[in-house]
């Protein structure tokens, strides 16, 4: 019995150029000369080195980790020696650097002791964390930390699991290859995955371009001991990304701000699942991934790549062309520009591929927005495009997020359907990390306002102490004294001093107070400096006083020489 | 003609009470115009408005005593917030109080520091770390980039670095306008 399926609203039908690179089997990239493993690959905080220069590291060995509950730790992909721990030049847009650690490789890719794990026989959080320690992040895109995405949270539970094979994205074919070479593994991690999860449901999403990986994954499906259901659906852009998968497969949408274990459903890329079936069952962390390297280039192919390979390296393998415009990280749709070809493939890198002209003409220059609500049509997440646009190009940014920006999942369906090719999809990253931008200030002002205000009260309370302090120590002064003086009048009377007339004593009595306070307070002077004084000058034997009288003889000498020709030179200029 | 006044009357004393009552129990602790001033300053702390600090300055707005240019940390961008605020044109800022700068954070050079203790007093957020004779060093996090540890400083040991983009601050630029070639 055929599953329904849903059809999410929106999407675009791009040409899917996928039989470029998916023909040929999958090539083990060979180990480069040097490799650059970036710390900060996931979402999350970066990791923290464990190595340093000049340390040999083999294979597989942590050399960075995780830090804080979202993170991954990452390893050498290759047995050599660090060279360096310091900011390189990232696969990222902005083009920054950020603390990487070269490995100048040594050729033998010698191993760490790979332990396998048996997961049914761990308790489930101690599993996480090894998960974590492996370095296993989503290799989807997003490149979540997978530990935390295995957590079914307080439920315990997640019902549903969708194994994300979509792959809509044009000219990318990493997990079609994938699904068609090592459906096996990825069941494997399927099989972990539902255990930590506790779903009693599994579901595989793989869009209809990829009979060959469809009839693999069924193969495979049908030699488990559980139930896994692999479904085909639409080819549909963006029918890869998770929310419009659990869409198709279940018709359920997540609610906006929310996350689909909200709804009892936990999505993973195919990749993912077989990266954790190599961490479980053989040991290995994740030190590669398959890489499509495709556009222009000789032979668009996909490529097992170790993580920290320079992208320059994968080109030549797959032969580099003349008339290479630049190189995007991901698709067509998604990408993003790379800022030079030497910067390493990364856990996020799924795809290579090389611009030219003829492939991507650059955009025609963009005209004024007609509002003709194309781009509302064709948006999945079913939000209103154009009117975001406004916003973002006004810098309205508090009505943009009220119109629901952070559900705007970049697809870029809306910049592919514009008839006036506008670049949509940049105004709204622009508007994205300028809301955050401005959160982090407004977040920064509230801790200085409250710093600044503690120490206000800070100062003010001291002040208080200080004056209190101060009160208190002259009223105790002021009874010793007055105690003193009670004494002395008693001796001086031989009567008790109660007897004493009150009002002519009063006044005599509040000088002979001061004066006493005067005299004690000489008198502790007195005290102090003695301590203060050397002790070595009493009791001094003649000899040594002469020693010290002969020396200070000679210091007044010597001042006064000192003082002598100051005097002379003023006599005779 | 007397029923009209008394019930004019009448109406008089319930409202007096009405009102008297509210003014009394649902009085508004503090200025809330001032607050919402406040919340657009910066909370450098600097003082270059002339106020020892951003409260006082928001305060002196809301009371009409000092004009909306005065804060140079803030930028043009604060000046606008604050007219739409107010409700008044926004103007330049006024170049007697400072220029904008970058960002910048307080660097204490530790081989030169006496450990005199100046700087911390001065530091309105108290981001400054050390003791008599102790080296001291900046809690870079909280420094708001205010300058007020500069001056009272005997060695001259503090510097004032810019915040250079880094990726978890960097942004997005706004999209390039192609220009339509004509030629």
């Amino acid at each position: 019995m055929a599953r329904e399926l849903f059809r999410f609203k929106g999407g675009v039908h791009p040409p899917d150029h996928k039989s470029e690179s998916n023909g040929r089997p999958i090539h083990p990239a060979p180990i480069p000369r040097q490799l650059v493993i970036p710390l900060r690959q996931h979402i999350g905080n970066p990791a923290k080195p464990v190595v340093s220069v000049g340390d040999t590291v083999r294979t597989g060995q942590l050399i960075a980790e995780a830090d804080g509950t979202i993170s991954a730790a990452v390893h050498a992909s290759s047995s050599g020696t660090v060279v360096a721990i310091e900011p390189r030049t990232l696969p990222h847009a902005s083009g920054l650097p950020d603390l990487c650690v070269v490995i100048d490789t040594d050729g033998r890719d010698e191993w760490v002791t790979r332990t396998p794990l048996d997961y049914r026989a761990m308790p489930a959080a101690d599993l996480r964390m090894k998960l974590r320690d492996m370095g296993l992040a989503g290799l989807g895109g997003a490149v979540f930390p997978s530990a935390v995405k295995l957590d079914a949270g307080p439920a315990q539970v997640c019902p549903t699991l969708i194994l994300n094979g979509g792959e809509c994205e044009p000219w990318i074919t990493c997990d079609d290859v994938l699904m068609r070479h090592h459906a096996d593994d990825i069941l494997q991690g399927v099989a972990i995955m539902r255990h930590l999860l506790g779903s009693t449901e599994v579901l595989v999403g793989i869009e209809d371009n990829k009979p060959e990986a469809l009839a693999a994954m069924r193969e495979a499906a049908a030699r488990l001991d559980f139930a896994v259901e692999v479904v085909a659906v639409p080819s549909l852009y963006p029918g890869g990304g998770a929310k419009q998968m659990i869409e198709t497969l279940t018709g359920k949408q997540v609610p906006s701000g929310k996350l689909s274990t909200d709804i009892g459903i936990q999505v993973f890329n195919v990749g993912t699942a077989h990266a954790l079936a190599r961490a479980v069952h053989h040991g290995e962390p994740m030190i590669e991934r398959l890489v499509t390297v495709t556009g222009h280039v000789l032979r668009p192919q996909n490529f097992r790549v170790r993580i920290g390979t320079p992208m320059q390296a994968l080109i030549d393998l797959a032969g580099d062309r003349e008339g290479a415009t630049g190189v995007l990280m991901g698709g067509p749709m998604m990408g993003v520009a790379m800022p030079n070809t030497q910067v390493p493939v990364i856990k996020a890198t799924n795809c290579i591929l090389v611009q030219s002209r003829e492939l991507f003409p650059a955009p025609p220059a963009a005209l004024p927005c007609i509002r003709c609500t194309r781009c509302a049509d064709a948006c999945p997440a079913e939000l209103q495009p154009q009117e975001l646009f406004r916003f973002a190009k006004a810098g309205d940014f508090g009505r943009a997020q009220e119109y629901h920006l952070f559900d705007c999942i970049e697809c870029g369906c809306c910049t592919y359907v514009c008839p006036s090719h506008i670049p949509l999809v940049e105004y709204y990253r622009y508007a994205k990390s300028e809301i955050w931008a401005r959160e982090r200030e407004k977040r920064a002002a509230d801790l200085a306002r409250e710093r600044h205000e503690f120490r206000q009260f800070r100062l003010e309370r001291e002040k208080v102490e200080k004056a209190e302090k101060l009160a208190a120590k002259a009223a105790a002064s002021r009874a010793l004294a007055a105690q003193d003086q009670a004494k002395r009048a008693e001796q001086a009377t031989g009567a008790p001093a109660a007897a004493q007339p009150a009002v002519p004593a009063a006044d005599t009595g509040e000088v002979d107070a001061k004066k006493a306070l005067i005299a004690a307070a000489l008198a502790r002077a007195q005290a102090k400096k003695a301590e203060a004084a050397p002790k070595n000058t009493q009791q001094l034997s003649p000899e040594q006083q002469q020693a010290i009288d002969e020396i200070e003889a000679r210091r007044a000498k010597i001042r006064e020489l000192a003082r002598k020709p100051l005097e002379s030179e003023t006599e005779n200029p | 003609m007397l029923t009209a006044i008394g019930v004019m009357v009448l109406l008089a004393v319930v409202i007096g009470v009405a009102l008297g009552w509210s003014a009394i129990r649902l009085k508004v602790e503090g200025n809330p115009l001032a607050e919402k001033i406040d919340a657009i300053l910066p909370q450098t702390q600097c003082g270059q408005c002339g106020f020892p600090g951003c409260k006082p300055y928001a305060e002196a707005i809301a009371k009409g005593e000092a004009d909306i240019n005065q804060c140079p940390p803030g930028g043009e961008d604060g000046v606008k917030q604050l007219a739409e605020l107010l409700g008044v044109e926004p103007k330049p800022l006024d170049g007697e109080h400072g220029v904008p700068k970058p960002k910048s954070v307080a660097l204490i050079d530790e081989a030169t520091c006496i450990g005199c203790t100046l700087c911390i007093q001065a530091c309105p957020v108290d981001a400054i770390v050390g003791a008599a004779k102790q080296m001291h060093t900046i809690i870079a996090d909280e420094c708001t980039g205010c300058e007020l540890c500069l001056p009272p400083c005997p060695v001259d040991c503090i510097a004032m670095v810019e915040i250079r983009e880094d990726l978890p601050h960097w942004k997005w630029r706004y999209p390039q306008i192609q220009l339509k070639r004509v030629a």
